[in-house]
């Protein structure tokens, strides 16, 4: 049993947390938010130096091999500057379904790419009105003529506004499981509707009218990849909760600490350190299971990683629940407003809750597994 | 990183295991899964065995007849023997008086207590509360003055504890008593070592809410004190008192404990039944066991982090001072759920014996016999070992520095 980091993640923390304060105040970030594109390339391109890029990636594929835990060293600091580029969506969800799910051909090369920085590829795979569902796909692909397309609507794609390539989950014709899908943004029958998210990141809906598409893989047996990618997304969503809440947690007791009211500092109230205190609990608590999920995405058993995965994206999302909205009523009216930084870390928590499975849909996944045992 | 057990300290774990398994009368560690009262006789004849096998002295230093076990094997040996069923080891002596006895007591005193706190010999309690100093405990108004006779220097004694747990096995008493009324209120403070047959000691029951007689009063009745059994300096007590509280922070979590009753808890919603279904396929009680067990799942990882802070002697953080918290208020939970799943079955109180002797068989199923007493008894946790608010007082002043 071992908590600590080794000397490199170590390394690669330090490396990461002086990028945020150099590079990533929130007045850079808000730069960044407010431009076109709503993200930059420049950073995105100074995260591919530092490495975070080609960290995920296999050694056989040309990265740096690394592991859960090193991918909660990175998504901790990115969560703790609120960083907007698309790491979960052009780096870990897309590394994660092709080293899991295509052939050592298919990915030759592309992994690479993603790995330099110098691709974007992005999963399209929630299709409209499914919610959190994983395997029942609406999305369904046709062969036909020696060539599969694809057509159906995949919403809320994180990194869909920006990626070049798409990962697409769908079924074909009457197949049981899904199969994964490449396909070209740039193809006939493929229409972007992007938009920035309510915390600032940006996404788009994609919709694909008999779209080109290259399956990867077996045909219907990409159902194992897209769990592990979901699950590694969930894994990095909750390190980078931990980031968020001990910034919103560290700003708000300074904030109880500092402002007056009635002649004294408002943190002098009972009711305001328990609840402080509470906050405090729920960071702590998160802080083990985001450790959890982490060491999890190493676990060779798929059930045995799904619960601690699911067990740390419901107790997190409680968490980042309570932490957010008490952040905000502890700052009172000021916490409300748009140009305290803030409500930001509340917004980024509130998305983080509803990305990739809700507390609800977690705890009912996790429960299930309570029923095998 | 890695949140497993290595191979030693799973070798360790069997090892825990297996003598337990050979050692522990089963009528015990079944009254304990079930949630019985245990006898004193119960909890000696397992502390006996622990003694003779070289393991009672679970925190201690070998100097002093301990086990030398670091923080996580002595988690390992909670968590294993709390699963076996095997009755709590008694805190008050091993891990409460000793400790203080080890830092702050004198060599005659290290001799002659500490011995019998392994052996068993002596069974302690805890004369901390009182009833006007509750959270408030260095308002103790417990008088020791000191005096001189024939008979040499000793201190005459009056005044009252409360909540004293099973003070009526106990042979000896550590109180916190008011040696000077000058200066501020924990300056006046001592600490003291009481035996219970002095005359002029009385204990007087406190039935609690589960209609169980685990706590007393403990009246002092101008008892005589030899002055030779206080603790270190005269009027330093408050000082010992602190030590004795930050030195037993990991264990009131009740991390093994909550394991127990969650395995517990799995067992009997596979066997009640709901709508003609196991009661765990209904989803609003599966969330919230599930619910439940990932928040056991997130203050054990919680526990190992500090213990493993504590090995590597680093500083533990804030989440040392959150592990009382948080265990306390799971116990809680676990303890309500389990009354739930018992249903209608949860109403009866029916007094130890007479299950078997009416006709009331459908409640004398053993998985809810004692779960609604437990889930009134465990209200207290929330209370005991300072309460929760007052924990939340010390995180507030000493980790957020409000």
């Amino acid at each position: 049993m071992n908590f600590s980091l080794n000397d490199e993640q170590t390394a690669l923390k330090d490396t990461l947390a002086k990028f945020i304060e150099r590079d990533y105040s929130f007045d850079q970030r808000w730069k960044i938010t407010e431009s076109d594109v709503g993200w930059s390339r420049e950073h995105w391109n100074k995260l591919a130096e530092i490495g975070a890029m080609a960290l995920p990636v296999a050694e056989n594929d040309g990265g740096l091999g690394g592991s859960g835990v090193d991918t909660m060293v990175v998504m901790e600091q990115l969560g703790r500057g609120l960083v907007v580029e698309p790491y979960i969506g052009c780096v870990i969800l897309p590394v994660a379904l092709l080293t899991q799910g295509a052939s050592d051909i298919e990915r030759a090369g592309l992994l690479e790419r993603i790995g330099s920085g110098e691709s974007m590829v992005a999963f399209a795979h929630t299709d409209a009105g499914s919610r959190y569902e994983r395997e029942q796909l609406k999305t369904r692909a046709t062969f036909a003529n020696g060539a599969y397309s694809i057509t159906g609507k995949k919403i809320a794609v994180l990194g869909g506004d920006c990626a070049e390539l798409l990962l697409v989950s769908a079924k074909v014709g009457q197949d049981a499981a899904a199969s994964l899908f490449l396909v070209q943004t740039s193809a006939s029958g493929v229409t972007r509707f992007p938009y920035p998210m309510q915390d600032a990141q940006r996404g788009a809906d994609i919709s694909f009218v008999n779209a080109p598409a290259v399956l990867l893989g077996e045909r219907a047996s990409a159902q194992a990849a897209i769990d592990y990618a979901l699950d590694a997304a969930c894994a990095a969503l909750s390190a980078e909760a931990i980031g968020v809440m001990s910034e919103l947690q560290k700003i708000t007791v300074e904030y109880l600490k500092t402002r007056k009211q009635f002649g004294r500092a408002i943190g002098m109230n009972q009711a305001l350190q328990h609840r402080a205190v509470d906050m405090l609990m729920h960071l702590e608590m998160s802080r083990s299971m985001a450790m959890e999920a982490a060491v999890a995405m190493s676990a060779p058993d798929a059930k045995a990683r799904a619960k601690s995965v699911s067990a740390a994206k419901v107790l997190i999302g409680q968490a980042c629940r309570f932490v957010g909205q008490q952040a905000v009523q502890l700052h009172g009216g000021i916490g409300v407003t748009h140009e305290l930084n803030v409500s930001h870390y509340f917004k980024r928590l509130t998305m983080i809750g509803a990305s990739f499975g809700d507390c609800d849909w977690h705890l009912a996944r996790y429960g299930e597994s309570l029923l095998a045992a | 990183m890695d949140l497993r057990y290595n191979d030693e300290q799973r070798a360790f774990a069997q090892e825990v295991r297996e003598f337990t398994r050979a050692n522990l009368d089963p009528s015990v560690a079944k009254k304990v899964l079930e949630g019985a009262r245990l006898s004193r006789e119960d909890y000696l004849a397992w502390h006996r065995a622990l003694y003779k096998k070289g393991w009672v002295g679970v925190g201690w230093p070998t100097a002093f007849g301990g086990t030398g076990w670091n923080s996580t094997q002595q988690h390992i040996f909670d968590e294993v023997t709390a699963d076996e069923g095997a009755p709590q080891l008694m805190p008050f002596g091993l891990r409460m008086v000793a400790p203080v006895i080890m830092a702050f007591g004198n060599k005659t005193q290290q001799d002659h207590y500490l011995p019998k706190i392994l052996s068993g010999e002596h069974w302690w309690c805890q004369g901390y509360s009182e009833p006007g100093s509750g959270s408030d405990l260095a308002s103790l108004k417990t008088k020791a003055e000191r005096s001189k006779d024939a008979d040499g220097a000793h201190y005459i004694v009056n005044g009252q504890k409360t909540w004293t747990t099973l003070g009526q096995h106990a042979d000896w008493i550590f109180c916190l008593v008011r040696t000077s009324t000058d200066g501020r209120q924990q300056e006046g403070i001592s600490f003291l070592l009481i035996d219970m047959k002095s005359p002029g000691v009385t204990v007087r029951p406190i039935i609690m809410l589960d209609q169980e007689h685990e706590v007393n009063e403990v009246w002092f009745d101008n008892v005589r004190v030899p002055a030779e059994n206080l603790i270190g300096e005269e009027n330093k007590g408050w000082t010992y008192a602190k030590f004795l509280l930050s030195h037993e922070r990991t264990g009131i979590a009740g991390v093994g404990r909550c394991k127990r009753i969650v395995k517990r808890l799995h067992h009997v919603a596979k066997q009640a039944t709901a709508n003609g279904q196991p009661l765990i396929e209904d989803v609003r009680f599966r969330d919230r066991l599930a619910q439940a067990e990932i928040e056991l799942r997130a203050l054990e990882i919680t526990l190992l982090r500090v213990l493993d802070a504590e090995r590597e002697k680093r500083a533990p953080g804030p989440e040392a001072s959150l592990l009382k918290i948080k265990g306390s208020e799971i116990q809680q939970t676990l303890t309500e759920l389990t009354m739930m799943a018992a249903g209608p079955a949860a109403l009866p109180y029916v007094r130890e014996g007479e299950h078997e002797a009416q006709d009331v068989a459908w409640l004398s199923d053993e998985a809810y016999r004692y779960a609604t007493g437990t889930y009134f008894n465990f209200r207290k946790t929330t209370i005991y070992g300072g309460s929760n608010e007052i924990q939340r007082n010390i995180v507030t002043q000493l980790v957020l520095g409000l």
